[in-house]
């Protein structure tokens, strides 16, 4: 879709910043990729092109760069990207079923949207959380321990409207273009909400409180070499 | 038995540690000013000295890696830390940047200013959002407060930091993958050499650090590297985060001693989960062979895994018990790297490509015993001819657990199809979910 004069007046100003901090302005694809992605929900051919003049380059290079990265979608995905971990170990956790009733109880399949437009479902890969298996990851903030239940309730939640909140996140969650824009180095202001960790990074120094256990204190004083 | 050893993760439990008042007020940026009284070729040899090994799994000696950075002409240098963590069981740099962010940025200036480098570059994986704004949070937060841009704290060094988010691609994690991403290209490995120390990001002379690795720095530089080495094993030294993960009764990460054994590890998270028994793990990731119950006593250092076969690559133990079907979890590696392969060169993506053809049959119990040898032939020709070192992660798996596993293979082909039930290695116990 074409871009309006007034977003096309943003757009410039924020890709300038962009471009402006990277020693060489090639660098500044991926960034400006998100801010397209933030701008239009996708990356479309307009948005290929704008990314292209901007930097220089061929929109065929732009584009042999979007395909490459599965995070740049190519249509339009609806509000929520709802990920599930289906790498071994959350597929054998749990996962597994997990993407197999969500997929039943929206009825759609892997990459697809709802009808309703609110809701692509993905199976993902590892996304590091791992001690939180089976995790769902939704615009990439984490929901940790998920059972199909929970998936479901989800998923309804989102649907609904209601509010949802990430497991180690922010009390808001962003829609996927707000998340896109944050990925192109736009914060939203969300950084301070939500834990320090969760319960599963903290049960080793759990333990070494239990007993005791520091690591050795500063070498006795006879100062760093 | 091992104690564990917090000290990258010791504050986490502080709500406020991610914030730069709540990491001060825990000693935060004290190694920073600790460094710049020194000379920055003091800090690449305390870094030598500590024995600090490489925390993104290949553990090649830190201080080693600084060193190479040819020092002189008046062209630019870089750092770029890794933080494009997505190595399958990995979940330790992910927590550590969520919590302790300021840690990273600490690291970092102080890598950035023993390699005399005036810009580094956090390349963090697209998928972890939080992570991102608490970086994005903690580079403000440090900017402001005058430990980085110009003149930091009045040294006259000068910095700038720039966070570039990944976009989904395991394959920049590869070091020189990941600058090719970063210079705005697809992500695809470099023939080396030259060594990014010699021509890495724009060509320029460039260290490339896991963020582990980076986070230890500052307490090296305060405690000195005799207290660092004195930890951990002989070449092994220090201490690193231990990631537990699936079916473990206390699943989470133990930070330790490099050499600390699953077996106490396991001890320390309540066992395998209770009425089973362990059948196989992962001692750094998928891409490290996998070991069996027999392997519980070798100590978790880059020598001892060596020796029976494996690589301690980035200690994500991933547990699995007697409920997993073997052939199950490597066809989901595989298909792993199959996505995964960036498709440079041919053995990686024509051969992850075939073997997950030939491992869903068998998961299905077709196809005959010979194909297990068509699977190790695949493997033969990947593994040291691929471009990079995802092609010898995806045979890890197939190889090593044809090894240990064979008859469960061959298990498949007589009953005609899986003798596992899914749904007992579930979280939830399949059906049991309310």
């Amino acid at each position: 879709m074409p871009l309006t004069d007034e977003s096309l007046a943003r757009l410039d100003l924020e890709a300038a910043e962009i471009i402006g901090r990277y020693p060489k302005s090639r660098s500044a694809l991926m960034p400006l990729l998100y801010l397209l992605q933030a701008e239009e929900g996708y990356i479309s051919a307009t948005g290929i092109e704008y990314c292209a003049g901007k930097l220089g380059l061929a929109a065929a290079e732009v584009a042999a760069v979007v395909t490459f990265y599965t995070m740049y979608k190519r249509r339009p995905v609806g509000d929520y990207h709802v990920g599930v971990c289906t790498n071994s170990l959350c597929a054998i956790m749990g996962g597994d079923q997990i993407f197999a009733e969500l997929q039943a109880h929206l009825g759609v399949g892997n990459d697809e949207t709802t009808a309703d437009g609110k809701i692509i479902l993905e199976h993902v890969e590892c996304n590091a959380a791992c001690d939180y298996a089976p995790v769902v990851m939704v615009n990439w903030e984490f929901f940790d321990n998920m059972t199909p239940s929970s998936a479901r309730r989800l998923v309804d939640d989102l649907r609904e409207g209601n509010e949802v909140r990430p497991s180690r996140g922010p009390r808001r969650l962003c829609t996927w273009r707000e998340a896109s824009r944050i990925l192109a180095g736009y914060p939203d202001g969300q950084a301070t909400d939500g834990p320090a960790a969760g319960p599963a990074s903290l049960v080793g120094l759990e333990i070494a409180k239990e007993h005791g256990w520091t690591a050795p204190e500063p070498a006795p004083r006879e100062e760093n070499r | 038995m091992t104690e564990l050893t917090p000290v990258l993760t010791a504050h986490w439990d502080d709500p406020e540690i991610f914030t730069l008042a709540g990491y001060q007020r825990t000693g935060g940026y004290q190694g920073l000013r600790q460094a710049l009284e020194l000379p920055p070729g003091d800090i690449v040899q305390m870094i030598k000295d500590s024995g600090l090994r490489g925390r993104g799994g290949a553990g090649f000696p830190a201080g080693l890696k600084w060193g190479f950075i040819p020092q002189g002409d008046d062209g630019p240098r870089y750092l770029v830390v890794n933080a494009d963590e997505s190595e399958p069981g990995t979940c330790k740099d992910t927590p550590l940047l969520l919590a302790s962010p300021h840690s990273l940025i600490e690291g970092a200036v102080i890598t950035a200013y023993a390699i005399r480098a005036e810009r580094a570059f956090i390349y963090v994986r697209g998928e972890v959002l939080h992570v991102i704004r608490r970086l994005q949070h903690a580079i403000r937060e440090a900017r402001e407060a005058g430990l980085l841009g110009r003149d930091i704290l009045g040294s006259g060094y000068d910095l700038e930091v720039v966070l570039h988010a990944g976009a989904g691609a395991y394959i920049c994690g590869e070091e020189t993958a990941l600058l090719d991403s970063l210079e705005g290209y697809r992500g695809q490995p470099r023939l080396k050499p030259p060594f990014p120390a010699i021509a890495g990001l724009y060509a320029r002379p460039t260290v490339i650090n896991n963020v582990e690795s980076i986070a230890s720095v500052p307490w090296i530089v305060l405690n000195g590297a005799d207290s660092f080495a004195g930890l951990g094993t002989e070449r092994s030294t220090g201490f690193g985060i231990f990631s537990l993960s699936g079916h473990v009764t206390i699943p989470g990460q133990y930070e330790a001693p490099l050499g600390i054994t699953l077996r106490e590890l396991l001890d320390l998270a309540g066992g395998v989960r209770a009425g089973h028994k362990l059948k196989f793990w992962t001692p750094g990731g998928s891409s490290t062979p996998l070991l069996t119950d027999e392997h519980v006593d070798v100590p978790l250092d880059f020598e001892s895994v060596g020796t029976v076969g494996s690589m301690l690559g980035t200690r994500a133990l991933q547990i699995f018990d007697d409920t997993t079907c073997v052939v199950r979890a490597v066809l989901r590696w595989t298909e792993f790297y199959e996505h995964e392969s960036c498709g440079k060169c041919t053995p990686c993506r024509e051969g992850t490509y075939w073997m997950v053809r030939v491992l869903a049959r068998l998961e299905r119990g077709e196809g005959t015993e010979d194909e297990l040898e068509k699977l190790l032939d695949i493997c033969d020709n990947i593994t040291g001819r691929a471009f990079c070192a995802l092609g010898d992660g995806a045979a890890a798996p197939v190889t090593s657990s044809i090894q240990y596993f064979r008859d469960e293979y061959i298990e498949h082909l007589k009953g005609g199809g899986c003798p596992f039930d899914p749904a007992a290695a579930t979280l939830f116990g399949g059906g049991s979910d309310q």
